[in-house]
Order: C-alpha cells, then sequence, then structure tokens
C-alpha cells in the first residue's frame, strides 16, 4: 500500500506521568487484580465468619498493639510518599533520591512490626478456619510489602547510579509511588477486618 | 547492517534526538527497522525473543498441541465407553483421564489460545509495533509453559489430577486426595493464572494506550473489542481461582482448615470461590469466539459489522453478567431458594446480550453477499450450534430441571455445544482467516470443506446423542455402566462419532502441515478485508508497519483501499511506538519499546521451581524468592537502551 503522511510526532515527549503512560495503565490493573484477591479474601474471613458460631473461633481477638502500630506507619507514609511524587514530577533529582531512602527505611519498618504482628493474632493458623483466614489476610498483605518494598529499594539504587538520570525513571519513580498508595489503602481495610471484625 | 551504521545527519533534525522515519525512503526505512526490532537468529533468539508475533505464534503452537493431548484422552474415555462393562480402563485412570481432559481444554488449550491470538493479532489491528509490555508478555508465555508441562509430565508419572477440572473438596483436600495429585492441579492453576493475568494486563494497557491516532473508541475493530473485555473479565476472575486454590495447597500442605467444617471451615466456600472464577472462565472463552465471528462476518458478506454499539454494548454487558451466574453451577448444593431464583433471572438475563450479538450477525448476512469460503462455514456452523447451546443454557438456568439432569451426560452436552460450538467453530474459522497473515500462503479451501464437514456433523452426532442419555439418566464421570441401563448403542454411536470429529481434526492439521509448504502464496490482503493488519505484508515484518497508520474510519482499508495514512516523526534507530490518549487516541507520547531479553525466560524458570518446591515443601516460597527476586532486578535494570537520552 502506498503511505501518505498526515501527522508529525516528532516533537512528542518519550515519558510522561500518570494516565498519560503506559505503565501507569499497568500499574492501575495490577492493583485492580490484586484488589481482587484481596476483597475476595475479605469475602472469605465474612463468609466463615458468618457460618460460625462464635466468632473469632476459639480465640481472643489478634492484640491491637503490633497492627495499630503497622497502620500508623503506614499512613504516615503517605505524606513522604506523595512528596516524592511531586518532586518526581518536578523532576527534582536530590529530592526524588532523598525521598527515595526515606520511602525505603518507612516501607522496612512495618516489616519489621510484623514480626510481631503474626503472634499477635493469638491464633495459629492450623488451629481453626478463623487462625487460616487472618494468617492468609495478613500474609496476602506481607507479599505485597515485601514486593513494594523490594521494588522501592531497587529503584532508590538506581536513581543514584547514571541511569537513574534519565528522564523516565522520575515516571517509574511515580508509578512506584501510586502502587505504595495501594498498599497502604489496602492495610486501612485489611486491618479494620482483622483487628475490629472480631471485636463487633 | 553497514548500510544504517553511521548518522545520516539528513535524517537528524536540529534538536531531535536518534534518527528518525521522516522522508526517509522506504527501502532504507525498512532496513533500519528491521535492524531495530530484530530477534537474533538461532536458539539464543528464540529464547530472548520478545515480538508478539513470534510469542503469539508459539502460544498457538503449544495451545493446539495441548488440545491434541486432551483430545486423544477423549478418545480414550470414548473407547472405554463404547461398551457397557468394557474393561480398557480402570476407574483410577478414567479419573484422570476426565480431570486431565478437561482441565487441559480449559487451563491450557481454550484459555491461552485466545489469548494467543489476541497477543498475535491486536498489535496489527490498532495499528502498533509490540504489545505495551513485551517481555511480561515473554515471561507469560514461558510460566504457561511450564505450568502445562508439569501437569502432564506428573500425569505420566500417574501422579495425574483426578478429582475433575473443578478439583472440588473434600475429595481433592487433604483427606481424600490421594498423594500429590491435587497439589499438582492446584500450582497448574497458579502458573495458568500468572501467565493469563500477565497478559490480559498487557492487553488492556495496549489497547488502551498503543491505538493507532484516530482509532477513537468506536473506531475500534469489534474483535480487539472482545479482547479488551475478555482481558477484564480475566482481570476480576482469575484472582478467584488463585486465591481458592492457594487456599487448596495449604489445606494439604501446611494444616490450614479452610475447607475443613469440623475446624469452622467449609467444603461449599471451595465451590463459591472456584466457581466466581469458573463461570466468567466460560466467557473468557467465548467472547473472543465472538470476536472472531464479527471479525469474519462482515468480509465474507462484503458489508460492515450490522449494529456495531450493540454488538460493543452486547461485550461489556455480557463481561458484567458473567459475574452473576456463579451459584447457577451450585443448584444442587441446597442453597436458600431465594438465592437461586436471582442465579435463575441472571442466567437467562445473559441470553438478551447474546440474543443480540447473533441478531446482529443474521441481519449482517441478511444485508450482504454472502461467500462460502471455509471461515465462512465455521462460523455459519457456530451460530448453528451455539444457538442450541444456548438454548439448553436457558434449560438448566432454571433450577427445577437443573436438579433433574444435574451430573448427567445432558450437562456434558451442554457445555460441549457452548465450548465446542461458541468457541472452537469459530477458533478454527479463524486459523483459516488469518492462517495467511501469519504464514504467507493460503490453507487449502478443499481440505478446509471436508474439515468442516467432518467436524461439524461429527461434533453433533457425537454430542447431540448425549442430552438424550442424560435425560435417560447416564451420570457424568463413570468409567462404565451395566448393560441393562440400555445406553450401550447410543454410547457406541457417540464413540463412533468421536472418531468422525477425530478425523475432522487430523485432517485440519494435515492441511496446517501441506499449507505451510505448498499452500498458494497469499498476498498483503487475500480475503478483501477492512481492518489494519491487512495493510501490511504476509507474514507481517517484525516491526508490524514501516510507518505507523492513522485511522480515519471504522473499516479503514475499505474507506481507503489502495492509500495508508500514516504518522512520520518516529525514531527508527530504536523500538519505538506510539501512545495516545484512551477515548480518542490523540497521540500523546513516542514510547520506547523493550528489547530482547532472557530475563523473562530465567525469572519464568525462577518462579516455576519455586511453584513447583512448594507442592513438597512451604519453605521453596521463602527459598525461591531469592531466585525469583534476582530475576526480576536483572530483567528491569536498564542497561543503556538508546532511548534512556531522551
Amino acid at each position: 500500500m502506498r503511505h501518505r503522511p498526515v501527522a508529525d510526532v516528532s516533537h512528542l515527549p518519550t515519558y510522561d506521568f500518570g494516565s498519560a503512560s503506559p505503565m501507569w495503565w499497568g500499574t492501575l490493573a495490577f492493583i485492580a487484580l490484586e484488589a481482587t484477591g484481596f476483597a475476595l479474601a475479605i469475602g472469605t474471613y465474612f463468609y466463615l465468619a458468618v457460618l460460625a458460631r462464635h466468632w473469632p473461633i476459639g480465640a481472643p481477638a489478634p492484640d491491637l498493639l503490633p497492627g495499630t502500630a503497622a497502620l500508623i506507619i503506614l499512613v504516615a507514609s503517605v505524606v513522604p510518599n506523595h512528596l516524592i511524587e511531586f518532586w518526581a514530577r518536578r523532576q527534582d533529582l536530590a529530592k526524588v533520591r532523598l525521598g527515595m531512602v526515606v520511602m525505603s527505611i518507612v516501607g522496612i519498618l512495618p516489616l519489621i512490626v510484623r514480626i510481631w504482628e503474626f503472634p499477635a493474632l493469638r491464633i495459629s493458623w492450623d488451629q481453626n478456619a478463623y487462625g487460616s483466614i487472618v494468617w492468609f489476610l495478613l500474609g496476602l498483605h506481607t507479599t505485597h510489602l515485601l514486593t513494594d518494598v523490594g521494588d522501592t529499594i531497587v529503584l532508590a539504587v538506581l536513581m543514584f547510579t547514571q541511569k537513574g538520570k534519565a528522564g523516565r525513571r522520575f515516571s517509574d519513580v511515580s508509578d512506584n509511588a501510586f502502587y505504595w498508595d495501594f498498599v497502604v489503602v489496602s492495610w486501612v481495610v485489611l486491618y479494620l477486618v482483622i483487628y475490629w471484625a472480631p471485636r463487633m | 547492517m553497514s548500510g544504517i551504521a553511521g548518522k545520516p545527519a539528513e535524517h537528524t533534525e536540529q534538536g531531535l534526538k536518534g534518527i528518525r522515519d521522516t522522508g526517509l525512503e522506504e527501502v532504507r526505512l525498512r532496513a533500519f527497522l528491521a535492524h531495530a526490532w530484530r530477534t537474533p537468529k538461532g536458539f539464543y533468539g528464540w529464547l530472548v525473543t520478545v515480538d508478539h508475533k513470534l510469542i503469539g505464534r508459539r502460544y498457538i503452537v503449544t495451545a493446539f498441541l495441548f488440545l491434541i493431548l486432551a483430545g486423544l484422552s477423549a478418545l480414550a474415555m470414548r473407547f472405554q465407553l463404547a461398551q457397557p462393562e468394557a474393561g480398557h480402563i480402570g476407574p483410577d485412570l478414567y479419573n484422570q483421564l476426565f480431570t486431565m481432559h478437561g482441565t487441559t481444554m480449559m487451563f491450557l488449550f481454550a484459555v491461552p489460545v485466545m489469548e494467543a491470538f489476541a497477543i498475535y493479532l491486536v498489535p496489527l489491528m490498532i495499528g502498533t509495533r509490540n504489545v505495551a509490555f513485551p517481555r511480561l508478555n515473554a515471561f507469560s508465555y514461558w510460566v504457561y509453559l511450564s505450568g502445562g508441562l508439569m501437569i502432564w509430565i506428573a500425569f505420566a508419572f500417574e501422579t495425574g489430577a483426578d478429582a475433575g477440572w473443578f478439583s472440588y473438596v473434600p475429595l481433592a483436600g487433604p483427606e481424600y486426595g490421594i498423594g500429590k495429585r491435587p497439589d499438582f492441579w492446584a500450582q497448574m492453576v497458579t502458573y495458568t493464572e500468572v501467565s493469563a493475568l500477565a497478559v490480559a494486563v498487557e492487553i488492556i494497557a495496549t489497547v488502551f494506550k498503543q491505538r493507532a491516532p484516530g482509532m477513537s473508541l468506536d473506531r475500534i475493530p469489534l474483535y480487539v473489542w472482545s479482547v479488551l473485555v475478555t482481558a477484564f473479565v480475566i482481570l476480576f476472575a482469575m484472582p478467584a481461582v488463585m486465591v481458592s486454590s492457594t487456599m487448596l495447597i495449604l489445606d494439604r500442605l501446611v494444616g490450614t482448615k479452610f475447607f475443613d467444617p469440623a475446624a469452622g471451615g467449609d467444603a461449599l466456600l471451595w465451590q463459591h470461590l472456584f466457581w466466581f472464577f469458573g463461570h466468567p472462565e466460560v466467557y473468557i472463552i467465548f467472547i473472543p469466539a465472538t470476536g472472531f465471528v464479527s471479525a469474519i462476518l462482515p468480509t465474507f458478506v462484503r458489508r460492515p459489522i450490522f449494529g456495531y454499539l450493540g454488538i460493543v454494548l452486547s461485550l461489556i454487558s455480557i463481561g458484567f453478567l458473567s459475574f452473576g451466574l456463579w451459584v447457577h453451577h451450585m443448584f444442587a448444593t441446597g442453597l436458600p431458594q431465594l438465592g437461586e431464583s436471582f442465579f435463575t433471572a441472571s442466567s437467562m438475563m445473559i441470553a438478551i446480550p447474546s440474543g443480540i450479538q447473533i441478531f446482529c450477525w443474521i441481519a449482517t448476512i441478511w444485508g450482504g453477499r454472502p461467500i462460502f469460503a471455509t471461515p465462512m462455514l465455521f462460523v455459519l456452523g457456530f451460530i448453528f450450534t451455539f444457538v442450541i447451546g444456548g438454548l439448553t443454557g436457558v434449560m438448566v438456568a432454571s433450577v427445577p430441571l437443573d436438579l433433574q439432569v444435574h451430573d448427567t451426560y445432558f450437562v456434558v452436552a451442554h457445555f460441549h455445544y457452548v465450548l465446542v460450538g461458541g468457541a472452537v467453530f469459530p477458533l478454527l474459522g479463524a486459523v483459516y482467516y488469518w492462517f495467511p497473515k501469519i504464514t504467507g500462503r493460503m490453507l487449502s479451501e478443499r481440505l478446509g470443506r471436508w474439515n468442516f464437514w467432518l467436524v461439524f456433523l461429527g461434533f453433533n452426532l457425537t454430542f447431540f446423542p448425549m442430552h438424550i442419555l442424560g435425560l435417560q439418566g447416564m451420570p457424568r464421570r463413570v468409567y462404565t455402566y451395566p448393560p441393562a441401563s440400555g445406553w450401550g448403542e447410543m454410547n457406541l454411536l457417540i464413540s463412533l462419532s468421536s472418531l468422525v470429529v477425530f478425523a475432522g481434526f487430523a485432517l485440519f492439521f494435515l492441511n496446517l502441515l501441506l499449507s505451510l509448504r505448498n499452500g498458494r502464496i497469499a498476498g498483503d490482503n487475500p480475503w478483501g478485508a477492512s481492518t489494519l493488519e491487512w495493510a501490511t505484508t504476509s507474514p507481517p515484518p517484525s516491526y508490524d508497519f514501516s510507518r505507523l497508520p492513522v485511522v480515519t474510519h471504522r473499516e479503514p482499508l475499505w474507506a481507503e483501499p489502495d492509500t495508508l495514512p500514516v504518522v512520520e516523526g518516529l525514531r527508527v534507530d530504536a523500538r519505538e511506538v506510539l501512545a495516545g490518549t484512551v477515548a480518542d487516541a490523540v497521540p500523546q507520547l513516542r514510547v520506547p519499546s523493550a528489547d530482547n531479553s532472557i530475563w523473562p525466560l530465567l525469572s519464568a524458570i525462577a518462579v516455576g521451581g519455586a511453584f513447583l518446591g512448594s507442592i513438597y515443601t512451604p519453605w521453596a516460597v521463602v527459598w525461591g524468592a531469592i531466585p525469583v527476586s534476582i530475576g526480576f532486578i536483572c530483567w528491569f535494570w536498564p542497561k543503556g537502551e538508546p532511548e534512556d537520552e531522551e
């Protein structure tokens, strides 16, 4: 077929932020499917709770302290996370580097708290279905925390190399911040389910 | 590539990075692009490629190989059932055979083959050069392949899954599931779902962002709409089976109690979670098949589709409604009646958008001049067969009737009419339709007609009598039946007819093999079709289009048959595609597209190893995380691509 040039795209940029970037849509799609997984696991929790004569089965409600500590850290992390988003969009390398270091540390903190959180459930996963589902919910979120903190640390290291100076890395930082918001929001919901639903 | 080693200054405008295609003569343009988008030759190239066409092709071939395995297991079952009390196959092997047949057909053939076609066709149909995340695409194939190989190797070692394709607990649970059989099933699900979800994500991002400039939502080819809707259904359905199969493997491996009623668990929980995925699964297979029909039909009746908007809205509503039907698989479990009535209503409701599509197709045929080439025959065969399957679907949506025929051959007949009639017929039509684009050669029409009639007649002779057998009370999943049941003659007819289907498929594969070497040369657009994939050569070059097209019409090649409006200004020394706005496809970015890499394969091996190990010990997940992390870090770490300069 003959070609008839009708448009010139030579001056278009090669990266952008938010919904202009295909990667943002990919991140959103992954968030959607993971949120579906969370929703189904939460659905399972309430399904089992409705079936049970007493809930929680054979155990006291979980100890509030470690989970609440994780909640406070995660909710507080939203502030540096959004600052990083802002700096990434302004392509301020020095501040983004600082922010990534902060976010790596802020990401590791709730993982440390998690060490106390599992025992704070006050039931083992193999004791009964209640134990199984709370361990499952906490495990699911911990996996998310681990993978996103891993991702954040790798990206932080990358930002300190020569390759961190490429413009599209700022877009990567912005998408990473977007995903962290999901990790935080999902914990708010899971925290209410794991710690407060048994107290209702 | 000596011709492109030095940067020709005349093509590098002031201030623009890289070499652009603006004003570049066609021969040089193609040389540049062929270099930038090349796949290395030989075995290594085969391992590292991220070309959506190569990956799509190998997905298709692999899925058809699994079809052969599943088909052979069906033949073995029919051999056993041809006579009452035949002793060819014992109950244990029979259980494995029907489980492997269903599992393979659903997880390893039907879903992957539909995704495979999408991977191959979507970038070509929307006028781009690769999917949005090419390495994720490569990764998804390797994960799928390892999952399929794993479960079949396990079967070869007498560890084949044997609790049915839906692996119900408690049969598949720790108490009754023998050895590691259900664990292999559960992990195969994890592999294939990871792969399917990865493809769904890349299809959504590709269709949303990488459509040719001007391809607004109302100009997207219907096939692309169908795979987009399917991708969303996958996104929200597949996590259910991943959650449930993980719970199953945890119950079996570390003693969790999700499905154990004695410890507060519930066996029906499995069914809810499984069918929350399992019913949409049917539509994951069926919706792209309707997309094939909507793509093939206009070409062979020589007119645009009737009711484009109606079909798009039907596809979307089928996608939504598919999530409201799962309980109709559980009518026999004693659920509250009010709930059952709701699911009866929603099951019947889905017949409305399906009906709209069928009427639109009939109207399209009515208003056109049909040409009865093989793809068209399969489309007509589909309409006939699917209508029967749809009607028996409305029948079993009603609780009293369902209770009568539940777990009988009536249900077997129903879902084969829906799945084979509704998906495999259009799929075979699609193979005949796009084979010329994929290989550059036409399939034999004569063999094609034989293929169609043998499969069509053989299929109906095999599966129609199953309705009657079911009404007579013959249960599913029995390895034999007594002579006094009176089911012998009908079963013999079914078994003999299944040989006709087999012969039809044998001709199909023969046609593929013969035509690959000796088929008539196809040319760019042998059918005179209207969509963009026919605007490039057959087979397409590694870069799909030498210049990215601009779309001004819903039927671009019919609106302008000789000239293709195109954009200029893209780099030719690096892989680059266009990204645009979601609704109107107005170009926003020149996005770099990932180059070949070995890391998707190595990551898939690491992920596969962790999954496989976790069948035996939970620690495999912990230790497996190390190679998986290394694989992913190396995959994503930038390696000095030229586009990083910008």
